[in-house]
C-alpha cells in the first residue's frame, strides 16, 4: 500500500522569531528552516507502515516555494521514494492549502494520507481534517501510533485524559503527533540515494487566501516579576502572595 | 467529492429545527457547546461568553449549538445565563459520544441555515478536531486557538498565537461566516444573561462513514489535561530522573482536582514523561490561571508555550535561569527542598478554609 505524507517547511523551533519590516511577516534573515517536527513524525510513520507491510512506496508532497525542495530532499534522504513540490505561496489559510492538496490527491493512488498534527509556523492545526473533508474521507487527528490491518487503520489518539483507539476504514487521512515516531537520521547512503530519486514540481492549484494577516507582533511583555526569596524560607511568603496578591489560590 | 457537493445534499432538519431558523431574525453569532457524557463542559461557558460579547458589538444575539444524546437539551438550559438567546440542540441516541464526521455534518447544517456572521468553537482536543471539518464543509477559512476577538469596521478581527507563541498575528476574514476556535481559559465565562430558549430537534442522518471508536484508555497521570487545566505544575530536567516525579505530583495533588501535570521538552524527549504533558512549541501552548515551572530553566520554545498563563511561579536553583524573566514570582532554590514545603504550605492554606 502506498502512503502519501504532506509536509511543510518551517523556521527551526529553536529560532528566535522577529517581526519583519512589513509588519505582517517574520524577518527571515538568518532563519534556519526545517521540516515541521510533526511532519517528520508523519514521514517516519509512513516509512514504518510500508516497511511493516513489505510493500508500497512513500511519497512526500508539499505546497511551497522553491526553498521547500530542501525539505523534500530531507525526506527522500530518510528513505521516502518520491517527492512532489506543488509550487505556490502557502499562507495561514489552511483551507486553501487543503484544496491544493485535494486537487492533487483526489485521483492519485493515495489510500493512506499522513500529515503532522500541525505546522510549527502558523499552528493552525487544520489542513489534515480539512483535506479529509474535501476528499470525503474519514480522518483521525493527533495520532501517536497507527497500525494498518485488513482494510482499516487502527489509530491511537491523544485526547484529554487518555488515549482513544479509533478504527478508520481505508482510504483515510491521519494526522500524527509526537509519541512513537521519532524520525530516523538520514544516513550518508540515504543522502546519496536521494539524488537519484524522482522529485517532481508543478504549479499548485491554490485558491486565493481568505484569511488576511493585518499585523504580526511579538508577545506582549509580561509585567516584571520578582524573586520572592531563596530556599524553603521563601515558601510561606510565596503562598501568601499567590493567595492575597494574585488571587490564584 | 467537494465540500460544496457535500453540503448540496439535503441537510434536512425536523420541524423543530426549521422553526428555530425562521424565528432567529437577529442571530449573528453561533457558539458550539462542548459536552462530555451529557454534561456541558466549562469551555462552553467561555465560548458562549465570548460570543455574547461579540454579539453585543455586532448587534444581535447568540445561538448556542449543541450535539449529543437524549436529555442534552435540559442540561443546556444553563447557557442562557452565559448569554445564549437560543440554544439549538441536536439530540440522538447515536450522538451521545463525539463522532467527528457526523458531528461535523450536523453542526455545518445548523450553521448553513442560520445566517451567522461568526461561529465560535473551543480550541480543546475536540474543538481542534471538529472546527476544521465544519469550516471545510461550509467552505470558509478557520482561525484557530484565538486569544483575542474584536470588531473592526463591522468585521471580526482575531488575535492568535503563531510560531508556538513567539509572535501573535491579527487576522481578518474575506469570507463569511468567520469560523474561530478559542484558546481555553483566555475568555471569561459569560455573565450577560439572555433568554436561553432551548430548541431540541432530531437531525437527519446521512453523514459519510467515519472512524469508529473502539476503546478508551485513561492516562495514569490523572484525568485533567494540561491544555485545559486551570492550574499546571510542570517539571523539568532539574528533577534528574522520572523516579523523582513524586515531588511534582505531590504539589499537583495539594492543589486539587483542577491541577494537571506538565513537562518540559527535554524531559519528554528523554522519555521521562509522555508527550501529552509537554508544554511548549512542539507540545501544548497553554493559558492556565496558575503555572508552576519547577526545575525548568526556560528554553525559548517552552516560554512561548506558557507565557499567556495568568500567574507564573518558578522554582530554580539558577538565579539567572531565563524562566525568571517571565515568572511573576520566583524562588531561587533546590526543587527537592522547596517543592515538599510548597505542597505542605498549600495543603495548610486549603485546610484552613479553602
Amino acid at each position: 500500500m502506498n502512503v502519501t505524507v504532506c509536509i511543510r517547511r518551517v523556521p527551526d523551533t529553536e529560532t528566535r522569531i522577529r517581526v519583519g519590516e512589513d509588519g505582517v511577516s517574520i524577518d527571515t534573515s538568518g532563519v534556519k528552516y526545517i521540516v515541521s517536527p510533526y511532519d517528520e513524525f508523519a514521514v517516519e510513520a509512513g516509512l514504518r507502515v510500508t516497511e511493516g507491510l513489505g510493500a508500497g512506496q512513500v511519497t512526500v508532497v508539499t505546497v511551497g516555494d522553491a526553498g521547500a525542495t530542501e525539505s523534500l530532499k530531507n525526506s527522500l534522504a530518510m528513505g521516502v521514494h518520491r517527492a512532489l513540490l506543488l509550487e505556490g505561496e502557502v499562507t495561514m489559510d489552511g483551507l486553501a492549502t487543503a484544496k491544493a492538496l485535494a486537487a492533487e490527491l483526489a485521483e492519485a493512488d493515495a489510500p493512506l494520507i499522513l500529515l503532522g498534527v500541525k505546522a510549527a509556523d502558523d499552528d493552525q492545526q487544520q489542513v489534515g481534517p480539512m483535506l479529509a473533508t474535501l476528499l470525503g474521507r474519514p480522518c483521525a487527528t493527533a495520532v501517536t501510533r497507527l497500525e494498518v490491518r485488513d482494510g482499516h487503520v487502527r489509530c491511537h489518539r491523544e485526547v484529554e485524559g487518555g488515549t482513544e483507539l479509533v478504527d478508520l476504514p481505508l482510504p483515510c487521512v491521519v494526522t500524527i503527533t509526537k509519541g512513537t515516531y521519532e524520525p530516523r537520521y538520514a544516513t550518508l547512503k540515504g543522502i546519496m540515494a536521494a539524488r537519484r530519486k524522482p522529485l517532481e514540481r508543478r504549479p499548485a492549484e491554490l485558491p486565493a487566501a481568505r484569511l488576511r494577516v493585518l499585523g504580526l507582533q511579538p508577545p506582549a511583555p509580561r509585567p516584571p516579576g520578582r524573586i520572592v526569596g531563596e530556599g524553603v524560607e521563601a515558601v510561606p511568603e510565596l503562598v501568601r502572595l499567590l493567595r492575597e496578591e494574585a488571587g490564584a489560590l | 467529492m467537494s465540500a460544496a457537493a457535500v453540503l448540496a445534499e439535503p441537510m434536512t432538519m425536523t420541524e423543530d429545527g426549521s422553526e428555530a431558523k425562521m424565528e432567529s431574525g437577529a442571530a449573528v453569532v453561533a457558539a458550539f457547546v462542548e459536552q462530555r457524557d451529557g454534561s456541558v463542559r466549562a469551555t462552553a461557558h467561555e465560548v458562549v461568553g465570548a460570543a455574547a460579547e461579540l454579539a453585543r458589538d455586532l448587534g444581535g444575539e447568540v445561538h448556542a449549538l449543541a450535539v449529543g444524546g437524549p436529555g442534552l437539551g435540559a442540561e443546556c438550559g444553563q447557557l442562557g445565563a452565559r448569554g445564549a438567546g437560543v440554544i439549538r440542540v441536536a439530540e440522538g441516541a447515536e450522538l451521545a459520544q463525539y463522532q467527528a464526521e457526523s458531528y461535523a455534518h450536523i453542526v455545518a447544517g445548523m450553521v448553513a441555515g442560520g445566517g451567522y456572521q461568526a461561529v465560535l468553537f473551543p480550541a480543546s482536543a475536540l474543538g481542534a478536531d471538529l472546527a476544521p471539518r465544519v469550516a471545510a464543509l461550509l467552505d470558509v477559512p478557520l482561525a484557530s486557538d484565538a486569544t483575542g476577538l474584536e470588531v473592526v469596521d463591522g468585521g471580526l478581527v482575531v488575535t492568535r498565537p503563531v510560531y508556538g507563541g513567539k509572535a501573535f498575528a491579527r487576522v481578518a476574514f474575506d469570507a463569511s461566516p468567520a469560523v474561530v476556535s478559542l484558546r481555553p481559559h483566555v475568555f471569561p465565562p459569560g455573565t450577560r444573561a439572555a433568554a436561553g430558549r432551548v430548541e431540541v430537534f432530531t437531525p437527519a442522518g446521512g453523514a459519510p462513514a467515519g472512524g469508529r471508536a473502539v476503546d478508551f484508555r485513561a492516562a495514569s497521570g490523572g484525568s485533567v489535561d494540561v491544555a485545559e487545566a486551570e492550574i499546571v505544575v510542570s517539571g523539568g530536567r532539574g528533577l534528574r530522573g522520572p523516579e523523582n516525579w513524586g515531588v511534582i505530583e505531590d504539589v499537583r495533588d495539594a492543589l486539587g482536582p483542577a491541577a494537571a501535570l506538565g513537562a518540559s521538552r527535554a524531559v519528554v524527549d528523554a522519555g521521562w514523561r509522555p508527550h501529552g504533558e509537554q508544554v511548549g512549541q512542539t507540545g501544548k501552548t497553554i493559558a492556565p490561571k496558575l503555572y508552576f515551572a519547577l526545575a525548568i530553566s526556560g528554553a525559548i520554545q517552552h516560554l512561548a508555550g506558557m507565557r499567556t498563563a495568568r500567574t507564573i511561579v518558578a522554582v530554580n536553583k539558577d538565579a539567572d535561569a531565563p524562566i525568571f524573566n517571565v515568572a511573576d514570582y520566583g524562588i531561587v532554590g533546590d526543587v527537592f527542598e522547596v517543592a515538599p514545603v510548597l505542597a505542605a504550605e498549600i495543603r495548610r492554606l486549603k485546610s484552613a478554609g479553602g
